[in-house]
């Protein structure tokens, strides 16, 4: 699939800038999301091919606004909905749980 | 200022992962217990170390380094690391006239057996971008300046093949062992966007 994350030759992104002595996950949401990602994986529903293309959706401005394991949550998210484990009702009524439960 | 844990309202992108989480726990989908062995696994027991011992073994045994270039997924199964992301394995090695550099234009392809989970810069897009067009540049940005007439080949990954580059071997280390061989191994230098640290780096 043609899109936003075929980026080899792309100009305009600027310098590398790689991080010295950088961390595994740079936040605990990254740690989680890799967990349930890998954990949901072995379930055996999708393979890695179905995986990247779930990530590859991502709408183009926001998969280059927008980090690796954001890629994969939106991916985890779409598969899981796709083979229904979940829906989009609950994952969004349990958004709203716990936002309400941080705002006491 | 103030400690307490709801100062700041949870992101979006937070909520999202406690959300699927919860759910995907409550249903019995995925065990908390393999959770955290996954982030244990690589978070501390997968990384460059375990690619560090297959170079230095490729620097000290000839008969290990053809095997390796051969087929190198058997050869890095010897070690002991095989896994998810690592399934076919393609190992290239660094000499006076060539260097090769690894990158995954089209998403974060990378060996997980051998070198864990993949650095920010290597998933971001100016490195994925440039890493084919102007690969010279990108090494002047990690400190890398190679001789002009150096042949850069530059591997871009997929989903089914991931490379590893065997560094060339610093001088002066003739006499080390594979333990002390594999401490001048760096991530960088394997994914090759650096060189092996030099004898005197490591005393």
């Amino acid at each position: 699939m043609n899109g936003a994350h075929d980026l080899g030759g792309m100009h305009g992104f600027g310098p590398i800038n790689p991080e010295t002595d950088e961390p595994v996950f740079h936040h605990e949401w990254e740690r989680r999301a890799f967990a349930i990602t890998m954990g949901a994986g072995f379930l055996g529903q999708w393979n890695l091919d179905m995986s990247r293309y779930a990530r590859e959706c991502t709408e183009p401005a926001e998969y280059l606004s927008t980090s690796y394991y954001e890629h994969w949550l939106h991916g985890l998210e779409m598969l899981l909905i796709e083979t229904g484990l979940l829906t989009r009702e609950e994952i969004d009524q349990r958004m709203d749980e716990l936002r309400n439960q941080e705002k006491k | 200022m103030s400690k307490h844990k709801h100062e700041h309202p949870p992101s979006e992108v937070e909520l999202k992962v406690k959300a699927l989480e919860s759910l995907l726990i409550e249903k019995g989908l995925v065990d908390p217990a393999t959770l955290d062995e996954v982030i244990d696994i690589y978070e501390h027991r997968v990384g460059p170390q375990n690619g560090a011992k297959v170079v230095a073994r490729a620097w000290s045994d000839p008969s290990y380094r053809e095997r390796l270039l051969e087929n190198a997924s058997d050869a890095i199964r010897e070690l002991g690391f095989e896994g998810r992301q690592g399934e076919d394995m393609v190992v290239v090695e660094n000499t006076e006239k060539v260097h090769n550099m690894v990158v995954c234009t089209l998403c974060s392809c990378y060996p997980w057996p051998v070198l864990g989970l993949p650095p920010v810069w290597y998933k971001s897009p100016p490195y994925r971008a440039r890493a084919v067009s102007e690969p010279r540049s990108v090494l002047t940005e990690f400190g890398v300046e190679l001789a002009a007439d150096v042949e850069i080949r530059v591997w871009d990954s997929t989903a089914e093949v991931r490379y590893l580059v065997i560094p060339r071997r610093p001088n002066g280390t003739e006499g080390m062992s594979e333990t002390e061989l594999a401490k001048l191994v760096t991530r960088d230098s394997m994914i090759g966007t650096g060189l092996a640290k030099s004898a005197e780096d490591v005393q």
